[in-house]
């Protein structure tokens, strides 16, 4: 006799039979093992000038080389292992804003949707606040003040977003509490904390991942934004962001100096948007086919 | 009914009295800018003055009430270096970054609207693959990077268009482009599936059924309640125009806020940033309001639904 398959199961299924979101894995599978383990199978310095090589095109172009594939800056340093070193803090800037933000999202927002009352009033203010103050010029004006560091980068994207997951949270805390199964949990007296675990957490848990992979990519645009205007991770470690503004001044002599950097974060951004749609529409069927 | 507009203000007003606070916290994060203001071998005396006279030695409420009355009267301090009223610096740049982000945004509703459109009644079709891709190639281009690219072929390869600046509407074109690019993509995405709601809904079965032209049920009963959310988002997204154009404005030397917030950040010249930001976010929520204003009077239905429970 056939099993009916458990939830968990199914949602898997859905989402690895969606082609792009498959694509879109296996896209960013790729980028992941560009900048955290090729770089080590390569042994390039990022930082290692040359003068004798500068300005060197890519290799598919005349005069290029393949010993540096997508050619050299104005210093004479490889550009391939500066855009997949550079990856390396976009990624990790993105994960660990969202696993911040997620966080305090997800602890803010069960409080207020669960508890409600002047609680909920409280933190669903102070973020509407936050809401109301647009979240490139919160990040520039601390920045601004407190130097750019990972760690200020992080807490700050971090901060101007987590209302985003406290707004999600509170809505899926609020239905999951209205739930039959959540008022016979209480009726019987089972502490608050072990209803939350057991009982609302699980439902809380899909819609926060579709939007912390949404989130995430634009955590990269924004790093990638701050570092372009000089407020991002120090020189001399490269990030897209810093590729792009280093390239703008030589977009006359060497074009793939602001060009590939730009596409590197373009992928990836559309590897993550792409299996961001996957997780979407195999957490809810219904919406398939777009919901933006 | 009457009452929402009010109650729509009273929390602007208090959206705004936050903004100042924050704006205020975070000067103050820069500590004392006493030793960035005078030179190195500044006299005793000369700091006491200078404390006084920045009010530095009262204590903090105190400060911040006379930071909310002084900018209340249209005083939001002076730039470090020429001492300049930084209202003024503010107020004389807020135009160009205004014709940016409406001109963006203008643009991108014109072209996202009928690309969702077609995307939802053409849905599975060739014309809805082609637009759905574009559209999650726009969400993934970061601005400033389109801005560059655009540079390097309309300007530097075709030499079509001006690089940067502004006055003439050739110098409008690329950084509008660029900034509303992600927008295009956005839009269509939330038209196509607004679209795809409303046109199962039974008013729309209804108005097929009575003959309706296709024309009239599109446009007449489907696109109007379905452009409803696209006003929603817009007037969030102003705010990302706001904070994008910090960057675009950098990118095409266009005289506007952002550029001189860039500046003022480079030039440690806190008052300005300060303000420059704050007075942006004030923009933002002014915009919020008058959309929400507008919105009830468009469909009151909605409304009093949401807030008056």
């Amino acid at each position: 006799m056939p099993q009916a398959p458990r939830p968990a199961d199914s949602w898997r299924r859905r989402f690895w039979a969606h082609r792009s979101a498959v694509i879109g894995g296996g896209l960013f599978a790729a980028i992941l093992f560009g900048c955290f383990v090729l770089p080590m199978l390569l042994g390039t310095n990022p930082t290692a000038t040359s003068l004798l090589h500068r300005f060197e095109p890519p290799v598919w172009m005349e005069d290029g080389a393949l010993t540096n594939p997508l050619g050299t800056d104005n210093l004479g340093r490889d550009l391939l292992i500066r855009i997949l070193v550079g990856g390396q803090v976009s990624l990790m800037v993105a994960l660990a804003t969202v696993t911040v933000a997620v966080s305090v999202g997800l602890i803010l927002g069960t409080l207020a949707g669960y508890f409600g009352g002047w609680v909920d009033t409280i933190i669903m203010r102070v973020g509407d606040l936050f809401l109301a103050y647009p979240f490139m010029l919160l990040t520039i004006s601390v920045i601004a003040i407190l130097g750019p560091s990972l760690l200020v980068i992080v807490l700050v994207l971090a901060l101007s977003d987590w209302v985003t997951y406290a707004r999600t949270v509170r809505g899926s805390v609020l239905s999951a509490r209205e739930r039959e199964y959540v008022a016979a949990a209480r009726s019987i007296g089972t502490p608050d904390l072990h209803i939350l675990r057991l009982h609302i957490l699980p439902n809380v848990l899909s819609p926060v991942l579709v939007l912390a992979t949404v989130r995430a990519a634009n955590y990269i645009i924004w790093e990638s934004g701050l570092s372009f205007l000089g407020m991002g991770v120090p020189p001399p470690t490269p990030t897209w962001g810093m590729l792009l503004a280093e390239g703008r001044d030589f977009i006359l002599d060497a074009w793939w100096l602001a060009t590939l950097p730009g596409i590197a974060i373009m992928l990836t951004i559309l590897s993550i948007n792409l299996i961001g749609d996957g997780l979407r529409d195999a957490f809810d069927p219904r919406l398939k086919g777009g919901r933006a | 009914m009457s009452r929402y507009p009010l109650r729509r203000l009273l929390h602007a007003v208090l959206i705004v009295a936050g903004i100042s606070v924050i704006s205020f916290f975070f000067l103050h994060l820069t500590g004392d800018p006493v030793g960035l203001i005078l030179p190195q071998d500044a006299t005793r005396e000369q700091i006491e003055t200078l404390r006084r006279d920045l009010r530095l030695d009262e204590p903090i409420l105190a400060q911040y009430l006379h930071f909310v009355t002084s900018a209340l009267q249209g005083d939001m301090g002076r730039s470090i270096y020429t001492r300049e009223p930084v209202l003024g610096l503010i107020l004389e740049r807020l135009p160009a970054t205004l014709e940016l982000a409406l001109t963006a945004l203008a643009l991108s509703l014109v072209i996202a609207i009928p690309m969702g459109v077609i995307a939802a009644l053409r849905r599975g079709g060739w014309l809805d693959t082609i637009s759905m891709t574009l559209a999650l190639f726009g969400l993934s281009m970061p601005h400033f990077w389109l801005g560059i690219m655009l540079i390097m072929l309309f300007s530097v390869q075709l030499n079509w268009l001006p690089t940067s600046g502004r006055g003439t509407w050739e110098q409008l074109i690329m950084p509008s482009v660029a900034l509303g690019a992600s927008l295009v993509a956005l839009f269509a995405r939330l038209t196509r599936s607004a679209m795809l709601e409303v046109l199962g809904q039974d008013y729309v079965r209804t108005a097929r059924a009575k003959g309706l032209s296709e024309t009239m049920v599109v446009g007449k009963h489907a696109l109007r309640n379905a452009l409803i959310p696209l006003v929603t988002v817009a007037a969030m997204e102003f705010g990302f125009l706001l904070g994008g154009a910090v960057i675009i404005e950098t990118v095409f030397a266009w005289p506007g806020v952002g550029r001189l917030i860039v500046q003022s950040i480079l030039d440690r010249d806190y008052p300005v940033v300060q303000a420059a930001v704050m007075m942006l976010a004030i923009v933002f929520v002014v915009v919020n309001l008058a959309v929400d204003l507008l919105y009830t009077w468009l469909d009151p239905n909605i409304s009093l639904g949401r807030t008056d429970k």
